[in-house]
């Protein structure tokens, strides 16, 4: 004999078994966007550098790098002042730098998204570190002066990576699921993915998702140990190419039913159509150099998308500007692409903002939106000589162009690999 | 199609490496005796329950990709094999798509403090060995490529709710068909660092660490117990407190029967216990409570209570089983196993 669930808590919300499972997928789009990057704040400020292909790597001041090898990095300037919210004065004073820099980001596109407070509304998040700089200080603190306990609770609580995501609850006030991925640097591209197939499947009707990354000192540090970071400049599929820049920054996305939006007249942003993820076996840090993992979520997102590569008008590639992922992705694309290769526009933003890690994913989607919105190729602009394994156009001057598809790649430590394809909403 | 199937559980905890010593642990009640965790800077130690060296090793430690890896990765690791059992060889053959779900709390924390150290004393001369297991999926990582698995693989992060939450994605992958079988590991190490941190909240508490897997399949065949419902994750915020939550969750899960079993979250430190002692206090039937004997395992305790409810039903001794799980700081959620009747 087995049990049945009551009548009664059958009807109320669970995560199993799904109570709206939909076998027929439901299309899904943005109606909001928010976005923080060392570019600026905001949808405007963004577009246009990434448009024009501007830098922002600049010096470090957030903490001691006098010892590293590299001393910059794409660190974001916040304002002193955060956008307003519904969190009392001593929430907001418990903020760390990946929270503020993940509230910027969360009111832009909820203001833009026109939902309102109240109701249950899932949260996806990615993210590498959280607020791994208040764990640094707990760690100091602790280390220095052990028997001093001064706000090392707060700072316990406020570093884990869920906190950065109830403080979205209350500064909108609602409340949900909170999912974090932290699949490294796939985490944010991941987080979309699912939120979007949590949407698809049925299992919700609205997602509030992204990713957010702070630079950090024990981050920083492991990407300078590993010899990963740029002693020069990092210029993504150079033939030269000598490393990454770190970044740092948060983008969201709010998604919901196509129908749900079309229903309130909500401005459609763009509409995700497809979403893979795989693992690369190879290595915990290096990916296979011909690229089978990408090539695999590539694969299936384009499946899922039901698109040929033909139909991409744009990539816009993890290219980190290490010479393993490059090569590797490089071979992904040639592979995936197939014939048409010479025809998919590919360039990696990372020379402008860095690699935001968990960010990363959520910012290069919005970059995406923002490349079909508005009818322009994002250019990596720091490219000098493109190596002679691409064998696809390199993006290395501001254009406009006529998109209808992009596709955005995210590759991690650890071989999480993500793909998401965007459709242009006209 | 949308049954789960729990095929296989698998567990490392301080009772031992496997099902069978936590069982036994969490049966008898019997709280596992504490060990010193050395803290600098103080003379009296922090005390925790950690988990024995294994005795005989583990055959995967002895493979390169072991070497460096870290204690969560080995508990996680071992947890899993124990859970998948006799379908390893389909796996590793290719002829079984396998989903992993990672679920952590603290992470790796050895490695991050260890590095993070290195750091302060010159970061010029920092371990680039290190760096890559402080990365919160290097477990996952590490365990797809053992079982040579390139299916789909996340790594949550959350609080202990977040392991429920990992069983409610699995399913759903299956649902979805996205694989075709799905780990859901919740994996822990502790040391004086975490230990002290959770001391600035309750100096009673006993953190420990570990593993606990499930292995989840849609097939009913030789199946454990099945998975019956998840709840919502009720999440702890301005509009609803830790205890309106536990209160919540407990409302979407069956009243209670005779023959019935909670595997609940309690821990004999009433600060932590008090909001699931009265979301539960009109629970009468059988209880069994892990983390009294255990400790406080976060992701990796909200495992093994899952374990000792689905050893309880394929044992007979239950025909239904709540788990509750209050989290620390994030979301109280529940979930519900029933017996299966192979003779039906």
């Amino acid at each position: 004999m087995t049990t049945t669930l009551p009548r009664k808590a059958r009807t109320n919300p669970v995560l199993f078994p799904p109570k709206n499972h939909s076998l027929q997928s439901r299309r899904v789009v943005v109606t909001g966007v928010g976005i923080v990057t060392s570019l600026g704040l905001g949808w405007k400020a963004n577009a246009e550098g990434f448009r024009l292909g501007r830098v922002a790597i600049r010096p470090v001041t957030l903490f001691d790098v006098s010892r590293q090898r590299v001393k910059v990095a794409g660190e974001a300037q916040l304002p002193v002042k955060l956008p307003s919210h519904r969190l009392g004065q001593r929430l907001e004073a418990r903020l760390d730098r990946a929270a503020k820099l993940l509230l910027f980001a969360a009111v832009e596109a909820w203001q833009q998204s026109g939902w309102n407070a109240g109701g249950s509304l899932p949260i996806v998040l990615g993210t590498t570190s959280g607020g791994m700089r208040l764990g640094e200080i707990y760690y100091r603190q602790t280390l220095e002066t052990p028997h001093r306990f001064r706000q090392q609770a707060t700072r316990v609580m406020n570093y884990q990576t869920q906190s950065q995501a109830r403080a979205l609850e209350d500064a909108f006030g609602f409340t949900g699921p909170i999912t974090i991925i932290a699949n490294a640097c796939a985490s944010g591209a991941n987080a979309i993915g699912h939120a979007w197939e949590l949407i698809r499947e049925g299992h919700c009707d609205r997602v509030l998702t992204g990713g957010y990354d702070a630079l950090s000192q024990l981050v920083f540090a492991g990407f300078d140990s590993l010899q990963a970071l740029s002693p020069t400049q990092c210029r993504p599929f150079d033939a030269h190419r000598d490393g990454l820049a770190i970044g740092e920054g948060a983008a969201v996305l709010t998604l919901e039913t196509l129908d749900a939006a079309q229903k309130r007249n909500a401005e459609i942003l763009g509409e995700i159509v497809g979403y893979g993820a795989s693992l690369d076996l190879h290595h915990l840090t290096q990916p296979h150099p011909e690229g089978d993992a990408a090539l695999a979520s590539m694969t299936a997102a384009s499946r899922v998308a039901e698109l040929r590569p033909d139909q991409i008008g744009y990539i816009n590639a993890h290219g980190t500007g290490t010479p393993m992922n490059d090569g590797a992705e490089a071979n992904a694309i040639r592979r995936w692409a197939g014939d048409c290769v010479s025809a998919v526009p590919v360039s990696s933003t990372k020379s402008a903002i860095g690699h935001l890690l968990g960010a990363a994913g959520a910012v290069e989607t919005v970059i995406c939106l923002m490349a079909l919105r508005e009818q322009w190729l994002p250019p990596t602009s720091t490219l000098q000589e493109t190596d002679p394994v691409c064998l696809f156009p390199v993006v290395r001057k501001p254009a406009w162009a006529k998109l209808h598809y992009a596709l955005t790649n995210s590759f991690g430590f650890g071989g999480a690999n993500a793909t998401l394809i965007l459709r242009r909403w006209t | 199609m949308s049954r789960i199937f729990v095929h296989g559980c698998g567990a490392v905890s301080p009772a031992g490496w496997g099902v069978g010593p936590m069982i036994t642990a969490v049966s008898s009640n019997t709280p596992i005796p504490l060990r010193d965790l050395p803290r600098p800077g103080w003379e009296v130690p922090l005390r925790a329950r950690q988990v024995p060296p294994p005795e005989p090793k583990p055959g995967f430690l002895a493979q390169a990709r072991f070497r460096r890896s870290s204690p969560i990765t080995q508990y996680s690791v071992a947890a899993a094999l124990e859970a998948i059992g006799n379908d390893l060889a389909r796996v590793q053959a290719g002829n079984l798509r396998l989903g992993v779900v990672l679920c952590v709390m603290s992470g790796c924390v050895n490695y991050s403090r260890r590095f993070y150290d290195e750091v302060l004393r010159d970061p010029a001369t920092a371990s680039p060995l290190v760096f890559p297991e402080t990365v919160f999926n290097a477990p996952a990582s590490h365990l797809a490529a053992l079982l040579g698995s390139p299916a789909v693989n996340y790594t949550l992060v959350g609080d202990p709710g977040m392991f429920l939450q990992g069983v409610a994605l699995a399913s759903q992958w299956l649902i979805a068909d996205h694989c075709d079988a799905c780990l859901v590991v919740g994996g822990e190490e502790c040391d004086w660092l975490t230990t002290g941190a959770f001391h600035l909240f309750s100096r009673s508490i006993i953190l420990s660490d570990g593993a606990g897997a499930l292995y989840l399949k849609s097939d009913r065949d030789g199946a454990r117990a099945e998975l019956s419902a998840v709840t919502d994750s009720h999440s702890f915020n301005a509009r609803q407190t830790r205890l309106q939550a536990a209160r919540g969750f407990r409302a979407q899960l069956p009243s209670c029967a005779p023959d019935h079993l909670l595997a609940d979250g309690i821990q004999q430190t009433p600060r932590f216990d008090d909001d699931e002692n009265k979301a539960w206090q009109d629970w009468s039937a059988a209880r069994l409570s892990p983390k009294a004997a255990l400790g406080e395992g976060l992701i990796a305790a909200a495992g093994w209570q899952c374990i000792t409810a689905v050893e309880a039903l394929a044992a007979g001794r239950c025909t239904a089983a709540n788990v509750s799980v209050v989290g620390c700081n994030q979301q109280a959620i529940g979930a519900h196993f029933v017996r299966v009747n192979h003779a039906d």
